[in-house]
């Protein structure tokens, strides 16, 4: 059973310790992840979930990365990266490949979702948007709202987002709560709103190579 | 920082009220600030004193704190908002008594990318430290940047970008230039969250700054380097 997104957020998810291969994710993936390990009964993947809360600084995510193959490589056959670039200028690309470790491709989650080519493709024309996840839409108040201090000053929302003009929620799950929690975030951030139904992405491609 | 809900500003000395307002613009108080600047002119202070000693002085503290993790984006926000308000008051000051001009820069972030707090801070800290900065504003094209260098003849050529499938455009302009045998004539610094060092030396810019006040420093000795090299 999973832990909550409080937990995933600052503490991440620790491997059972059973499995030939560990794949290493970010614990704003761990839902989507043990879902696709359970429709699939990809028993022989074992999962260690990085804290969450490294999306709200990239420059800790290489490190956090390097270190934890470094705890774990002796003990798996294979290890495999979920993290995209996720900000991190390339480091992290570069880190996975002096590692000898797989990882998946795209500049960050939103784009392996929606496809990474089809994302770059939307993205020529759709720069001024601003994504969400499912787990980004569970925790809109502590990933976006709080960091961004918007509870204490509201006043800075157009200095973040007045160049945007709309928020797209890219849905994993059909889940109308979450669509409507998206939808009232949209309108917190005073931008338009737009749901697409990405499903699992090229995150379940990744997850299907790794697994064989 | 200060309790200054007591505190009434015009009945404090230069000193006090310089420091006072070091204060102000690390808690954000545009108010206050505003209120400040217009003592200070009022007291017979030079505007460029004003800039340079209440509020450039003032931001440099935040910009350290930030830096060191002690402020984080918000609060150097508030702070930016607070000395963009003096700065507005000044403005047209500097341009009636003149200060000593450093050098000409123009920025802008690159093209598909919106995000302009960085460029907005460092355009802002350019300022107060006497350069003159053309600011291009978001999602900027080659051509424009290569326009606006033609016809403002600035020093510096400020690109920035807060993400990874962005930043490799500012190699674009940069080859660009190289290409139409300019690159020399500007001194070229790039900015940005995900990028580092390594990325500024590859695309092949002068430098990569961290933050705006690195920003600033790297712009004066840049441009130091241009004048004494003219000179010799």
């Amino acid at each position: 059973m999973l832990p909550d997104d409080q937990t995933l957020t600052e503490a991440g998810l620790a491997p059972h310790g059973q499995g030939r291969i560990l794949l290493i994710a970010c614990g704003a993936l761990a839902h989507e992840v043990m879902a696709l390990i359970r429709l699939n009964r990809w028993q022989h993947l074992d999962v260690q979930c990085l804290p969450a809360k490294l999306h709200l600084y990239p420059d800790k995510i290489t490190q956090a990365v390097a270190d934890c193959v470094a705890d774990h490589r002796a003990d798996y056959d294979a290890i495999h990266v979920l993290y995209a670039d996720c900000g991190t200028g390339g480091l992290l690309q570069a880190k996975c490949q002096e590692l000898g470790v797989d990882m998946i491709a795209g500049p960050h989650c939103y784009a392996f979702f929606e496809g990474n080519d089809r994302f770059a493709t939307l993205a020529e024309d759709e720069f001024t948007a601003f994504y969400l996840t499912d787990f980004l839409v569970r925790q809109f108040d502590a990933f976006v709202w709080r960091p961004m201090g918007l509870d204490k000053h509201p006043q800075l929302r157009d200095m973040y987002f007045g160049h945007y003009t709309k928020l797209v929620y890219q849905a994993q799950t059909n889940d109308p709560q979450l669509d409507e929690k998206a939808r009232q975030s949209a309108a917190r951030l005073g931008l338009a709103y737009e749901r697409r139904f990405t499903g699992y992405g090229e995150l379940a491609d990744f997850m299907q190579k790794a697994a064989n | 920082m200060a309790d200054d809900d007591e505190i009434i500003l015009s009945e404090l000395s230069d000193e006090e009220l310089v420091l006072q307002m070091h204060d102000d613009l690390y808690d954000g108080l545009k108010d206050e600030i505003e209120e400040g600047v217009n003592i200070l002119i009022e007291r017979g202070w030079t505007p460029y004193d004003v800039l340079t000693k209440a509020l450039v002085a003032g931001m440099t503290i935040v910009g350290a704190d930030f830096r060191d993790g002690i402020l984080f984006v918000p609060e150097v926000l508030l702070a930016a908002n607070a000395m963009k308000g003096g700065m507005a008051i000044l403005k047209p000051l500097l341009v009636e008594t003149g200060a000593p001009r450093m050098g000409k820069m123009v920025i802008g972030t690159v093209k598909g990318d919106i995000h302009d707090i960085g460029k907005n801070l460092v355009s802002m800290m350019m300022e107060g430290a006497g350069f003159e900065v053309l600011d291009l504003g978001i999602n900027n094209s080659v051509e424009k940047y290569l326009e606006a260098l033609e016809a403002e003849k600035p020093d510096i050529l400020g690109m920035s970008a807060l993400l990874t499938t962005t930043m490799p455009y500012m190699k674009v302009v940069i080859d660009t230039m190289k290409e139409k045998g300019m690159r020399e004539d500007y001194i070229v610094l790039v900015g940005g969250a995900p990028l580092n060092e390594e990325f500024g030396k590859a695309i092949g810019a002068d430098a990569y700054c961290r933050d705006a006040a690195v920003a600033v420093e790297t712009a004066k000795q840049f441009v130091a380097r241009k004048h004494n090299q003219m000179n010799a």
